[in-house]
């Protein structure tokens, strides 16, 4: 008989009921992790990647099935479980108020570790995640990527045989990323240990030893990375267009039968195709954009975006209708918005510094960078909700300091987190954003109509918005922006917690946003997204640190080891050498 | 050390320095009772003094100069002389003052013809409560200085039978003696019940909780972590209080002082198991605050008898005042204050908040469970 795994879950099923309202959340999941091993756990929002780290941690019950983890039955023993493993929850529970040292005292303490143990085990993990100079800073004043560090710290104060993970690299900067990676090797390496990790990044799945493939409760797939790419193997390619952009090349390619997925991949689109081999792509579009199609190698995501769009036939949601119905007169150099020298401070605390660029109306325009980086900060101001305490920003040719509220009348926003009123229905919504910008009897019945077309809401007009998926509530949050249609569209993290299908879907809207004039202004901290931006500025601790077109960043970064980088490649050196230089000038 | 000794230990340093650096819990446990004693002492008071009161006098002589005087001389009023009683209405009108001693035009003639005369009394009973005892209070004026002009006179007066009232337990009538014990709990119930809800549903709030639960923490020791530095600083609050009690407000303590201690630190425990309980179903700093205030500070407020007798109220509200742990605090605080060590009051509700204290702490830690869905 084969060494019981790490984790085993039995037909396990747990249903969560709320406001009448039940949902499955795990469906009779079978799964078993080898021990010694990391093992990812990846599926869309609302898979039940959490609920499972949950119940294997034994926070919660199952309604059915049996979980044993390290061979202890969770249901009749948590507390044992809870002795042998760690678990650090989606939000880990750090003490902002006390120091990292108190912190790491705290867990210390709870998990029992021998007092002449602490000193060893301390400097080892301080080593690890380069915390050594800031165990007195309390942990509130640390970067987004040092608290995910001490977290992993505390989890690992005494080394669990089965380490749970719940998404430790969301909203993480690549650099940290790539620590905690390297973090979780070591242990896996140096003390046999287990581990289970739910991420929401599919390039993530392949550093694993052996990932499950979750979807909507169910356990789709399990195996090694490769196994999920390799059977795409021929169903994978590369288009370039010498005579087409490369934001209408995915636009077209996504509508072609036979294609499943088409995304922008530098300067080239990415294609996953239903069957194996390229179908044949309508004439016209073969004409016109002189095309060039390579066989690419399968990757991880491309699995698993067959795998969640089973037989859909093509990629393209219906997007059409969202574009307005004239574009702005335009031409030359009119940019639409111009930033000198932005500076906000708290207290003596700048949240951005000296930040400078301009926006040509019609672009797509991100602000990439790691959480806390002072990407909101920066679009609080250009929208006015944030008095600026330095320099000068021009939107729609007006000046903020000036003329806000007619500035605004121009520009829509969609917030970082749902903004809309959860306990009104869609309809409701819609129809209050249309009386807050003024419109009157007919152009707001129009709008919704609209809104509801192009968005595709039509099906939950009368749905409460609060009960709507995710993917869902964005698409009813950026259609309550576009009531009044806005010269310019200001996007804060629109896709985090969204899962790859919906960011997909968003994308091709805003595409035929701003094919039509609109200016669209976006954040992201997804390093790939930075892709489908014309023009970008890569920010850190409130600075600009480049700006330029995506393939100028990166072409910065080629080198005979680095033939092809990434974003995150050129982001990762960015911040070296933005690092390097402080260091330089301290020293 | 024992590895559970350990984890509590460690629970018990964590609360206290994160006491320590929350500038709101310090201000709720020293600050907030300061400022209460500060306006129950000085601004709140049951009594009436100078009271601003009208005399009129329609013919002036040595008599009612005497009265006057008599009037002048009381704490308890402020007298303005007026010749006409329309101007006296006048200025109640504008309600400059809030009572009329009225002493018409035959007031000396009949005092010595038949030793008594009658004086008209008008007072403002909009404050029905101030009104009663500016009533009583110009009455008692007018027996003791009719009682002098008596003896005077060598008259035995024809008042038949002579009230001499005796005022056990607090013979000054300060309403401030009543209230500042009273207050300590309205203080105590504060600091525990809702000090506690806040910082549990505070873990729950910010994801802490999720990450404590995974280790080998038993309930039984986040309770007792938790607890025992809130027992302390609700302990800190409460010297505090009863030193401004004794020296600031100079409210006598008669009964012992170690009584009064034992006696708070059980109400301290009811309080804690309040707001653990609280915090336990709310998991919302939000929501947990209100709920306290609403099931523990507002009753120790209202239903206490810390302003309001319980035994004026009507029956039913009085059946509700037995369940709210404040009441048999308050009256444990107003014996050992101002009676002394009457121990049948004493024990007898220490008894009940013995009980109460069982039920809240074992409520507390039947619904606390290392569950997410619980």
């Amino acid at each position: 008989m084969a060494p019981p795994g790490a984790l085993v879950f039995e037909s396990v099923s747990k249903t969560f009921v709320a406001g009448g309202l039940s949902v499955k959340a795990l469906d009779g999941v079978d799964l078993e992790t080898q021990p010694g091993k990391v093992t990812g756990l990846i599926g869309p929002d609302g898979a039940g990647k959490t609920t499972l780290m949950r119940l294997a941690a034994g926070l919660l019950v199952p309604d059915s099935g049996q979980i044993h983890a390290l061979g202890i039955d969770v249901v009749a023993q948590p507390l044992q479980v809870q002795s042998s493993l760690g678990y650090m929850p989606q939000r880990f529970g750090l003490y902002e108020d006390l120091s990292v040292q108190e912190n790491l005292d705290l867990y210390a303490d709870l998990q029992g570790v021998a007092t002449n143990e602490r000193a060893a085990r301390y400097a080892e993990l301080m080593h690890m995640t380069g915390l050594a100079p800031f165990t007195r800073r309390l942990a509130g004043r640390l970067s987004g990527g040092m608290k995910q560090k001490l977290g992993l710290a505390c989890t690992l104060v005494r080394p669990p045989a089965l380490l749970l993970l719940d998404e430790p690299t969301v909203g993480v900067d690549p650099v940290s990323r790539r620590e905690l990676w390297e973090i979780v090797y070591r242990q896996v390496r140096d003390e046999g240990m287990s581990v289970l990790l739910s991420t929401a990044y599919l390039d993530e799945a392949e550093r694993c030893d052996e990932v499950i493939l979750m979807h909507r409760g169910k356990r789709l797939g399990q195996g090694a990375p490769a196994s999920f790419s390799e059977p795409m193997r021929g169903r994978s390619f590369r288009v370039s267009a010498a005579a087409m952009g490369k934001r209408t090349l995915q636009g077209r390619l996504s509508a072609v039968p036979g294609i499943v997925d088409a995304v922008i991949e530098g300067e080239q689109v990415r294609v996953v195709t239903a069957r194996e081999g390229m179908p044949e792509l309508p004439g016209e579009l073969a004409d016109d954009g002189q095309l060039e199609v390579t066989a690419a190698e399968p990757s991880f995501e491309d699995a698993f975006i067959a795998t969640l769009k089973g037989d859909q036939e093509t990629a393209a949601p219906a997007v059409t209708g969202i574009a307005r119905q004239q574009s702005p007169a335009g031409g030359g150099d009119d940019a639409v918005i111009r930033v000198r020298d932005l500076e906000r401070r708290f207290g003596d605390f700048y949240a951005v510094k000296g930040v400078s660029f301009s926006v040509q109306r019609g672009e797509i325009f991100g602000l990439l960078g790691a959480n806390g980086a002072g990407k909101s900060t920066t679009f609080r101001m250009l929208c006015g909700l944030l008095p600026v305490s330095g320099g000068e920003v021009q939107v729609a040719g007006l000046d903020l300091r000036r003329a806000a509220s007619r500035a605004r009348g121009r520009l829509g926003y969609m917030a970082q987190r749902f903004s809309l009123y959860a306990d009104l229905t869609v309809l409701q919504n819609l129809r209050f954003f249309a009386s807050a910008y003024g419109l009157d009897r007919n152009r707001t019945r129009q709008r919704i109509d609209w809104a509801l077309a192009g968005f595709e809401l039509t099906d939950y007009a009368n749905s409460a918005s609060g009960d709507l998926p995710m993917g869902y509530k964005q698409r009813l949050a950026m259609a309550a922006a576009l009531m009044h249609e806005p010269d310019i569209l200001f996007l804060d993290e629109p896709t985090s917690g969204v899962d790859p299908l919906a960011r997909r879907e968003f994308w091709l809207r805003i595409d035929a946003l701003a094919e039509s004039g609109v200016t669209v202004l976006v954040t992201t901290h997804f390093m790939d997204e930075a892709d489908y931006c014309d023009r970008l500025v890569i920010m850190a601790e409130g600075e600009v640190l480049a700006e330029g077109t995506p393939a100028e960043m990166k072409a910065r970064f080629r080198s005979a080891q680095m033939p092809d980088p990434s974003m995150e490649d050129a982001f990762i050196g960015l911040i070296e050498a933005h690092e390097s230089q402080r260091q330089a000038k301290s020293a | 050390m024992k590895p559970a000794a350990r984890r509590v230990l460690g629970m018990i340093r964590k609360e206290s320095l994160q006491i320590l650096r929350d500038p709101s819990s310090i201000a709720i446990a020293f600050v907030m009772p300061v400022v209460l004693l500060l306006l129950f002492g000085y601004g709140v008071s049951l009594d009436a003094r100078h009271v601003p009161l009208a005399v009129v006098v329609e013919q002036p002589d040595a008599n009612t100069a005497s009265l006057v005087a008599a009037f002048r001389h009381s704490d308890y009023f402020e007298p303005r002389a007026f010749n006409t009683i329309q101007l006296a209405q006048q200025a109640f009108d504008r309600r400059e003052v809030s009572g009329i001693v009225w002493l018409r035009s035959d007031f000396s003639r009949r005092l010595l013809s038949s030793g008594d005369a009658p004086i008209g009394v008008i007072v403002n009973g909009v404050d029905a409560n101030q009104a009663r005892i500016t009533e009583g209070y110009i009455q008692g004026v007018w027996q003791v200085w009719l009682t002098g002009f008596a003896a005077a006179q060598g008259v035995e007066l024809q008042v038949p039978v002579a009230l001499e009232p005796r005022i056990w337990f607090n013979p000054a009538v300060r309403s401030r003696d009543f209230l500042v014990p009273g207050l300590i709990a309205v203080i105590m119930t504060l600091i525990g019940a809702m000090l506690t809800a806040m910082v549990v549903a505070r873990e729950w709030e910010r994801g802490t909780m999720e990450a404590l639960m995974v280790t080998p923490i038993r309930i039984g020791e986040m309770v007792i972590g938790k607890l025992v530095p809130y027992f302390l600083l609700g302990m800190g609050g409460m010297l505090l209080s009863v030193a401004m009690a004794l020296w600031q407000f100079d409210v006598p303590l008669r009964g012992s002082f170690w009584a009064l201690t034992a006696a708070s630190a059980l109400f301290m425990l009811v309080a804690l198991g309040m707001g653990l309980l609280i915090s336990v179903v709310a998991k919302n700093q939000f929501v947990a605050g209100q709920i306290a205030i609403i099931i523990t500070f507002l009753p120790a407020f209202i239903l206490s008898g810390f302003i309001f007798q319980i035994s004026s109220m009507p029956e039913p509200i009085q059946l509700i005042t037995h369940i709210i742990p404040a009441r048999y605090y308050v009256a444990i605080l107003q014996t050992l204050f101002l009676a002394g060590n009457i121990w049948p009051i004493i024990l007898g509700n220490s008894a009940a908040l013995f009980v109460m204290m069982l039920v809240f702490l074992g409520l507390a830690r039947r619904k606390f469970q290392k569950r997410l869905d619980a």
